[in-house]
C-alpha cells in the first residue's frame, strides 16, 4: 500500500495489524485483537483444533456467548429442542476444555454477540474484531476493523490469532445534513443499500462519514455498520470521536488510567486523512430522507414508507427484474400497492441491528399508553440480558406489556428463527432486523425491514406506518419520541456492575 | 486438502440472481455440530418445488453449478459450502460472489469461479438446449468449458495456488509463528483482554 497520499481510517487500522506483509499477490497476515464466539459457527472449528492437537492460542482475546439458539421464554428450563440443546452444550464443553470465557444463558452478560462486545467495552477503536457471523460489521461503529468469517476461519483464528487476508478496497458513504424527527439510522442504511444494491459493497470496507453520521449516537452508528454486509461489504466503519469515547469510558473492559490516555492519543490519529483517496464514493442527503421500508426479499428492495411498490419492469437490469417478480410472488404483493396499505400479522422488535437500549426507548416512546392493533402479535426482544435489566429499570417492560406486546429474554430470536420464535407460513412481519430473505423468520414467512419507530407505529395501527401517522398527532412526532441524535446516555451505574462469570 | 486441477461433470443451471446463503441452506440446519451430512439441506425450501432444477433427473449427478450474479450473499454460514460439497458440487460459477462465501469456498476446496454475466447467460442457454451437457472447470488455465463454449474465469492467485497444491491454511500460517509472537510482544496494553488481568 505505497500510497503517496494520506490514508483512510480502514487503511490505518489494517496497516497496524499486519504481522507479515504479503508479497507477489499473497495476502497479508493480519493480527486479530478480539475474537467473538457463539454456538452456531464454532463447534466444527473446535473439532478441527482437537483433531490437529492444537490449543486456542489466545483465550484471553476470545469470548463466547449463547445467542442464536437460545429461547426467549422460560430460560431457566432445559432447552426443549434437543438439537439446539446439544449445540449449546457443545459450546459449553468447548469453552471449558479450551479455557474460553463464556456468558451462558441466564448470565447477566449473555446476549447477542454484537450487543455484548460493545456493552462490555471490549469493542474499541483501532482494533480488529472477527466473529463467525456476518453482522460482526457492527463493531466498526467504534472505528474498529470488524468483519464476519466462516467456520474454517474461526478455527484459523483460534489456532493462530491471525488471518491471511487481501486488503479491502475503500468506499466512502457520505451522509450530509440533518435527519428529520422520526427518521433514524436504520432509514439511512436501508436507503444506502437500496442505492448501491446488495452487491455494491463487495470487496470494499465502507466508511460512513458526514454530518449526519457524526450526529448519531453509538447505537445509531452500530445499526448502520451492522447492515454493511447487506450491501455486500464485509466491514463498515465510523471514525472514533467524542461520542465514541463517552460511550466507552467506564465500561468494564475499557482502558483505564494511563492506558486510557495512551489509547485516546492513538485513537485521535485514526480518522481518515484529508488528502486520503477512497476507491469509490457515494453521497446521500440526510435532509431528504424519510422512513424507509423493504417490499421484497432482499434488503436492497426497499422504498420510502410513503411510496408504492415499484413495477419489476422499472428496473434496468434483467436479473433485477426477475428478482423483483419472484419477490412479489413470494411476498404476495402487487406492484403499485402503497406501502402504508400493507397489513401485518406480526411485529418483531429486536436483533443485532436494533435491540439496544436506545432502540427500545424509541419503540416505547411511540407505544406508550396505547394498545396494539387487534390480531397483531408483537414481540420485543432486548439484545442482551443487561439491556433487558436496563430497560426494566426505566419501566419499558411495563409499557410493552400494557401495550399488549410480549416482553422476552435476550437473543437473536425471530431475526432468523433458530429458536422457537418464528413466523408461520404466509405470516407477514414488520421487523427491525436485517434480512428479509425468503423464509428467514420462519418457513413461508414474509418480512418487511423497518426502523424501531416504524415498527412501533405499525404495531399500533396494524398496517405499515410511521409515527406521523398516529391519530391525534396531526403529522407531528409524539413528544416523547427519541430522534436519531437525541438519545440519553447509558446509565453509569448499570454498565460498571459485574462483568465476569 | 486434496489437490484440485480440473473439475469435470454435469453443469446445473441455477437461473437466479442474488441467491443468499439462507436459500442455500436454511437456518434450521445450522444447529448440527458436524461438518458433513448436509446434502439433503441444500436449497431445502426450493427443492420442495418439483420444478426446481435439482429435481430434474437430467441434472441428478451435477458437479458444476452455474448461477446468476451475487451468489452466496448474506450470512457467513460455511454450512452453505458444506451443503454444496456434500451434494456433489465441486465448482460454482457466477458473475459475482458474496465475499465471505467466496472465502469459505476456498478453504473447503469448492472452486468459486467468477465469469462475466454474458458467459453465464451463454452457458445457461447451452445447458437448456442440451441438458446434461458436459462441463469442465480448469484451475490451471483458469477457463470454464461447457460443450464447445469456453470462457476465462477469475480467482485470486493465492486461493488458486493453495487449491492447486492442496495446502492447509493453518499450517501455512504457523510457519510465521515467530512473527506472530513478535507482534504480540509489542501489543499495546490498552488493547482489549477478555479475561480479568492476572
Amino acid at each position: 500500500m505505497a500510497k503517496a497520499l494520506g490514508r483512510t481510517l480502514a487503511e490505518k487500522v489494517w496497516d497496524d495489524h499486519v504481522v507479515v506483509r504479503g508479497e507477489d499477490g499473497a495476502p497479508d497476515l493480519l493480527y486479530i485483537d478480539l475474537h467473538l464466539i457463539h454456538e452456531v459457527t464454532s463447534p466444527q472449528a473446535f473439532d478441527g483444533l482437537r483433531m490437529a492437537g492444537r490449543p486456542v492460542r489466545r483465550p484471553d482475546l476470545t469470548i463466547a456467548t449463547e445467542d442464536h439458539n437460545t429461547p426467549t421464554l422460560n430460560i431457566t428450563k432445559q432447552i426443549a429442542d434437543p438439537v439446539s440443546r446439544i449445540q449449546i452444550e457443545t459450546l459449553r464443553r468447548n469453552c471449558e476444555e479450551f479455557g474460553v470465557r463464556l456468558h451462558p444463558l441466564g448470565d447477566v452478560e449473555q446476549g447477542i454477540v454484537h450487543v455484548v462486545g460493545p456493552q462490555l467495552g471490549l469493542t474499541m477503536p483501532g482494533i480488529t474484531v472477527v466473529c463467525g457471523d456476518s453482522h460482526t460489521s457492527t463493531h466498526g461503529a467504534f472505528g474498529a476493523m470488524a468483519f464476519g468469517i466462516g467456520t474454517s476461519e474461526v478455527e484459523h483464528v483460534l489456532a493462530t490469532q491471525t488471518l491471511p487476508l487481501t486488503p479491502f478496497k475503500t468506499m466512502a458513504i457520505t451522509v450530509e445534513g440533518e435527519l428529520r424527527d422520526g427518521v433514524t439510522a436504520k432509514d439511512i442504511i436501508l436507503a444506502v443499500i437500496a442505492k448501491i444494491g446488495t452487491g455494491g459493497g463487495q470487496g470494499y470496507v465502507l466508511e460512513y462519514r458526514g454530518s449526519a453520521i457524526r450526529a448519531l449516537s453509538m447505537e445509531g452508528r452500530m445499526t448502520i455498520c451492522n447492515m454493511s454486509i447487506e450491501a455486500g461489504a464485509r466491514a463498515g466503519m465510523v471514525a472514533p470521536d467524542q461520542t465514541t469515547y463517552d460511550y466507552l469510558k467506564g465500561r468494564p473492559h475499557a482502558p483505564k488510567g494511563a492506558d486510557w490516555d495512551a489509547a485516546i492519543a492513538y485513537w485521535n490519529t485514526l480518522p481518515t486523512d484529508e488528502d486520503a483517496v477512497f476507491d469509490a464514493e457515494v453521497f446521500l442527503d440526510a435532509n431528504e430522507l424519510e422512513p424507509f421500508v423493504t417490499w421484497g426479499t432482499n434488503p436492497g428492495q426497499g422504498v420510502l414508507l410513503s411510496d408504492a411498490i415499484p413495477a419489476p419492469e422499472s428496473f434496468d437490469d434483467p436479473n433485477e427484474q426477475a428478482s423483483a417478480r419472484r419477490a412479489l410472488e413470494y411476498m404476495d404483493l402487487a406492484a403499485g400497492t402503497r406501502m402504508k396499505d400493507i397489513r401485518v400479522d406480526a411485529v418483531f422488535m429486536g436483533s443485532c441491528t436494533n435491540s439496544r437500549i436506545e432502540d427500545l426507548r424509541a419503540f416505547a416512546s411511540v407505544i406508550k399508553g396505547k394498545k396494539k392493533a387487534d390480531g397483531v402479535r408483537v414481540m420485543v426482544v432486548p439484545g442482551s440480558a443487561r439491556v433487558r435489566l436496563e430497560a426494566e429499570a426505566e419501566g419499558i417492560d411495563k409499557i410493552v406489556e400494557e401495550f399488549g406486546a410480549e416482553w422476552r429474554f435476550a437473543g437473536c430470536s425471530m431475526c432468523l428463527g433458530m429458536n422457537p420464535d418464528q413466523l408461520a407460513p404466509g405470516e407477514r412481519c414488520a421487523s427491525t432486523s436485517n434480512r428479509n430473505f425468503e423464509g428467514r423468520q420462519g418457513k413461508g414467512g414474509r418480512t418487511h425491514l423497518v426502523s424501531p419507530l416504524v415498527a412501533a407505529a405499525t404495531a399500533v395501527r396494524g398496517t405499515l406506518s410511521g409515527p406521523w401517522d398516529l391519530e391525534g398527532l396531526d403529522g407531528r412526532m409524539p413528544e416523547t419520541a427519541v430522534g436519531a441524535g437525541a438519545a440519553a446516555q447509558v446509565g453509569n451505574d448499570l454498565r460498571t456492575q459485574g462483568g465476569t462469570r | 486438502m486434496e489437490k484440485i486441477t480440473v473439475v469435470d461433470g454435469v453443469a446445473v443451471p441455477l437461473e437466479r440472481a442474488q441467491v443468499d446463503t439462507d436459500q442455500i441452506i436454511p437456518a434450521e440446519f445450522l444447529k448440527r455440530v458436524t461438518k458433513t451430512g448436509f446434502d439433503d439441506a441444500l436449497f431445502f425450501a426450493w427443492r420442495q418445488d418439483p420444478d426446481f432444477v435439482l429435481n430434474d433427473p437430467a441434472f441428478a449427478s451435477g458437479t458444476v453449478l452455474v448461477a446468476g450474479p451475487d451468489f452466496g450473499t448474506g450470512s457467513s454460514r460455511e454450512h452453505a459450502v458444506w451443503a454444496l460439497r456434500d451434494y456433489g458440487f465441486r465448482a460454482v460459477i457466477s458473475p459475482r460472489f458474496g465475499d465471505i462465501f467466496r472465502g469459505n469456498s476456498g478453504k473447503q476446496g469448492l472452486l468459486a469461479a467468477q465469469v462475466t454475466e454474458d458467459a453465464v447467460e451463454t452457458m445457461w442457454r447451452l445447458i437448456r438446449e442440451k441438458p446434461g451437457i458436459p462441463a469442465s472447470v480448469d484451475l490451471v488455465s483458469k477457463t470454464v468449458t461447457v460443450g464447445e463454449f469456453t470462457a476465462p474465469f477469475e480467482i485470486d492467485d493465492y486461493t488458486r495456488w493453495r487449491l492447486l497444491e492442496g495446502l492447509d491454511d493453518i499450517a501455512l500460517t504457523l510457519r510465521d509463528e515467530s512473527s506472530i509472537t513478535r507482534f504480540e510482544n509489542a501489543r499495546q496494553s490498552w488493547r482489549p483482554l477478555t479475561l480479568p488481568a492476572q
